[in-house]
């Protein structure tokens, strides 16, 4: 697994080391949508400051990712698109429609905690 | 072999030319390979880092293109000058199926693979210049440029 998963609280964190292959994309995405479930976790960030490139397959995985993890019951915020990376997917006409960002990981679990259904660390 | 005459004296220069770079494309692995080098190249010819962006992004969905429908290809990079203009060329070669009409593959939304259809377009957009040449049954070529500013 190239990017590590840490689980806090009732959430999982996935932050993208380097560069991915697709394949590691993809293997991220499958390692999720399964400790979604064995973690019972609530919410997901998933921070991708470190992508200096979003090209359409990334953007299209990403997207998967958010919905895929909301399928199975928690909410996916990505977190830490900058602003190059921004200006790119616009104009070769990427949205990430319906998939919730945030500035960056603090910005990312805020959200989380806020918008959660009686707070993030409930039910615990 | 469906190359443009452009193309074919570029490649000649390919072995020769200074600061030419090739990248063979065998799989979804050597896209990031040339778009790294892409980037690295336009930063060596004092692009913006918005530019270098674009254009990194530019050569991932062309490198895309050659793995999704040709399975292999290469990834020519250099640069060139228009008086005091610098540019960086990215060309994409490879001898797959061709694109049989190129109209509506430079449409959004278009894609006969499982893509959003925003490769080739999307590509264009982010460039300054952008020439395709295909032939059915013998390859496609990309001649993709972009000025500094």
């Amino acid at each position: 697994m190239e990017v590590p998963i840490l689980k806090q609280g009732n959430y999982l964190i996935a932050t993208i080391q380097a560069a991915l292959s697709d394949a590691a994309l993809l293997e991220l995405r499958d390692e999720l949508v399964e400790r979604v479930g064995r973690f019972r976790a609530r919410g997901v960030v998933l921070d991708v400051t470190v992508l200096d490139v979003m090209d359409s397959f990334t953007a299209r995985t990403l997207r998967a990712i958010a919905h895929m993890t909301k399928l199975r019951g928690a909410r996916a915020i990505i977190v830490g698109i900058q602003p190059e990376v921004a200006f790119a997917m616009t104009q070769l006409g990427m949205t990430l429609e319906g998939v919730e960002t945030a500035l960056d990981l603090d910005g990312g679990l805020a959200a989380l905690r806020r918008g959660t259904k009686g707070g993030g660390d409930r039910g615990r | 072999m469906g190359v443009s005459r452009r193309c074919a004296a570029e490649q000649r220069g390919a072995a020769t030319v200074a600061g030419e770079i090739r990248v063979s494309i065998h799989s979804e692995a050597d896209i990031v390979a040339a778009r790294q080098q892409g980037r690295a190249l336009a930063a060596e010819l004092g692009f913006s880092s918005g530019d270098l962006t674009l254009i990194a992004t530019a050569i991932s969905e062309v490198a895309r293109n050659i793995v999704a429908y040709a399975k292999r290809g290469e990834i020519l990079l250099s640069h060139t000058n228009q008086g005091s203009r610098r540019g960086i060329v990215v060309v994409a070669r490879d001898e797959g199926p061709g694109i049989p009409d190129i109209a509506p593959a430079m449409q959004d939304g278009y894609s006969t693979s499982r893509g959003l259809g925003l490769g080739l377009p999307g590509a264009k957009r982010l460039m300054d210049e952008f020439d395709i040449a295909s032939q059915a049954g013998k390859g496609t070529t990309i001649v993709m440029k972009k000025w500094a500013r």
